[in-house]
């Protein structure tokens, strides 16, 4: 691959396999060079921008976690004030968008602000040590929602950040996977294209944070796709467009055993009420979003 | 053109000819005429800017952080609560060095809950990297607002300013105030001419992280840059005096100083009420005088040493408390002072919560003064401790 063309170059302090660092690389193709990144506090801030060094090929500012949003609101009116047309674009974890974040994207939602705002959901605070987000999976094992004799781990699902955003009158929102790059590209290429506030949530595997060799991401995301689990869609309008069907949907054991964060699911014996449970949340979506291919 | 103006609309005349091309604030009382007046005068094409209704104080500064960082000029307003509510945004601005100017309606801070005024808001974000200019009237008001803007965008300077005023006591007071044209204040301050912004063709990364190795740098060249706005500050000043016959060269202001024993120092609408006292006490034979601090931030440590070298004792006002210590104002005056001068400096913590001050209060704290009690809460009601 040609590094020089790349927006999002190589040399940064990622880990081995890390899935957000790919997502950002696929995100500014779909982007284009004409593009203003705007990026909250986070693994990705941290490992693709070490003062003097920088990553990024586009403008890009980080101000605090929970800002973004609003910090796009006013670089998207000041643009506009100066006749400029650049994409405004913003980059965040799932600690910044899913929780200390959600007052400033509600307002720029409500607002109408014409950005993007795109998720890269690793499922948890990963920078900091791994701590649960309001993005966690049911039954994630993390440092603040430890495994012990009275904890399977996360005790809540994760919170529907899409159908919130959608209920603010976002234009487009869509999910997508890292490990789906070109259905990545085209939904961010789209959202480039229609007015308004957008929401892109993209499912991107942590190898540190989940448990699993950094050789694994892609195979990893295509699990969570495969048991259903993670679903790829997309809504215009408040109205589901399109879903990325799956032929014969996977149990979730497969997705679940091959990460240390659910282990304890399955030693020292295999929990089946548990996994019951997270199945349960597979077969939901499958149904609520038509997953399974008839 | 001299008119009689609300204290808030004179500010907002003032912003409207700084020609802001964002103005992004959340209303909050005593500040609410203000973002009001702007609101107006944006939805009558009085203003080409973008008003952005956010929906709280964080985000205002938030937004006017990235209106800023992508090369317009902006504007915000707010006070108290508000102010505490962007404190991390402060430090943001700073670090970034955004020149964004920002009216602070200086309101006392809960709990409990009072709308009225102190400047206790304001003297709380004083080590955030902000200019801090406080206003005696609303002239001063007006008129800070031109020159917070000129020596923020200064390329030496590129600091963040606050421009301070007392909540009610100026905000909703009507005085004659003589609003300069847009014409007088466009020849003044040009357009912004922004150094490092965001742009597609030119990238660049703003408020990447910095490890040990290069923070510390960073640090001291805001330090820097607060140094040159002393200088920066005097120059404006004097230019704005030339320009529109007000003089604002001075960080400072004496009144009646010259041979005075005793100086009272103090910051804001204060000034007008012991000025008056200052001229009675004069009548009585006091050799009394009144140093006013105009600016806070950068705190022209110099210039008060000048000041107060022949005098005795020294009586600051406070309207603030740092609480373990002793007000904010005395604390600077002490540290300027400092080795040089065998002033005695008492320190008078007042008008807390926007409680009045008179001229008689102004002759009792002379009167301590000059028998040496200070360091204490002025008028302490002790019947309800």
């Amino acid at each position: 691959m040609d590094q020089e063309s790349e927006l999002f170059q190589c040399g940064h302090r990622a880990c081995g396999g890390c899935g957000p660092a790919l997502a950002a690389k696929l995100i500014l193709k779909g982007t284009g060079p004409n593009t203003i990144v705007v990026a909250s506090t986070g693994c990705m801030e941290v490992f693709s921008t070490p003062y003097p060094e920088t990553a990024w090929g586009v403008p890009w500012i980080h101000s605090l976690f929970e800002n973004a949003a609003a910090v796009a609101s006013g670089i998207e009116s000041s643009l506009k004030k100066q006749g400029r047309d650049e994409n405004v674009v913003c980059i965040c974890g799932d600690g910044a968008t899913f929780d200390i974040g959600m007052l400033c994207i509600s307002g720029a939602f409500e607002r109408g602000h014409d950005i993007t705002y795109i998720c890269y959901d690793n499922e948890a605070y990963m920078n900091t040590g791994i701590q649960r987000s309001g993005a966690t999976p049911y039954d994630a094992n993390t440092t603040t929602t430890p495994v012990g004799k009275c904890s399977t781990g996360n005790p809540r699902p994760k919170k529907d950040l899409p159908a919130i955003l959608n209920s603010h009158g976002a234009s487009y929102v869509a999910t997508a996977s890292m490990a789906y790059p070109n259905d990545l590209i085209r939904k961010v290429k789209r959202a480039m294209e229609i007015h308004g506030p957008n929401y892109i949530q993209v499912h991107t595997p942590c190898c540190t944070g989940w448990g699993f060799d950094g050789s694994q991401t892609m195979n990893i995301g295509r699990l969570a796709v495969e048991t259903g689990l993670w679903v790829n869609y997309e809504m215009v309008n408040g109205e589901l467009e399109h879903v990325r069907k799956v032929g014969s949907r996977k149990s979730v054991d497969e997705y679940l055993q091959v990460q240390k964060r659910f282990r304890h699911l399955f030693r020292p014996k295999k929990n089946e009420e548990e996994i019951a449970k997270i199945q349960a949340i597979a077969d939901h979506n499958a149904e609520v979003f038509g997953v399974d291919r008839k | 053109m001299m008119e009689i103006l609300e204290g808030s609309h004179a500010v907002a005349e003032a912003v409207k000819r700084c020609r802001p091309q964002v103005i992004a604030a959340y209303p909050i009382t005593p500040q609410t005429h203000i973002v009001e007046a702007l609101a107006s005068m944006v939805a009558d094409c009085d203003l080409d800017a973008d008003y952005i209704c956010v929906e709280s104080e964080f985000s205002a500064l938030s937004a006017c952080l990235g209106a800023s960082a992508a090369g317009s000029r902006v504007y915000s307003a707010t006070t108290s609560q508000g102010l505490a509510l962007m404190f991390e945004v402060c430090f943001n601005v700073a670090g970034m060095r955004q020149p964004i100017v920002m009216t602070i309606a200086n309101r006392a801070m809960g709990a409990p809950l009072n709308i009225w005024n102190d400047q206790q808001d304001s003297i709380s974000l004083r080590d955030a990297g902000w200019m801090q200019f406080y206003a005696e009237d609303n002239q001063e008001a007006n008129d800070l607002h031109y020159i917070a803007y000129k020596v923020a965008e200064n390329h030496d300077v590129l600091l963040p300013a606050m421009v301070c005023f007392d909540g009610f006591i100026l905000t909703h007071t009507y005085e004659p105030v003589d609003i300069p044209t847009q014409e007088e204040v466009d020849a003044f301050l040009p357009a912004y001419q922004p150094v490092n912004i965001l742009d597609a063709k030119n990238p660049m990364s703003l408020g990447m992280y910095a490890t040990p190795e290069y923070y510390t740098e960073f640090r001291y060249e805001i330090e820097e840059a607060m140094k040159r706005a002393r200088k920066v500050f005097a120059e404006v000043g004097a230019e704005f005096g030339e320009t529109f016959g007000r003089d604002y060269s001075g960080l400072i202001e004496g009144y009646r100083l010259e041979d005075a024993d005793v100086a009272l120092v103090a910051m804001g609408s204060i000034c007008g009420t012991v000025k008056d006292a200052v001229d009675e006490m004069r009548e009585d034979g006091k050799k009394v005088g009144l140093l006013k601090i105009r600016s806070f931030r950068p705190f022209p440590s110099e210039e008060v040493k000048a000041a107060l070298a022949g005098v005795s004792t020294v009586a600051v006002l406070d309207k603030n408390i740092s609480i373990g210590q002793k007000g904010a104002v005395a604390l600077e005056v002490r540290d300027a002072l400092y080795g040089s001068s065998g002033a005695e400096v008492l320190d008078y913590i007042i008008a807390l919560g926007g409680r009045d001050v008179r001229k008689r209060d102004i002759r009792a704290v002379v009167d301590l003064a000059e028998k040496g009690i200070g360091d204490q809460f002025y008028g302490l009601r002790t019947e309800v401790l």
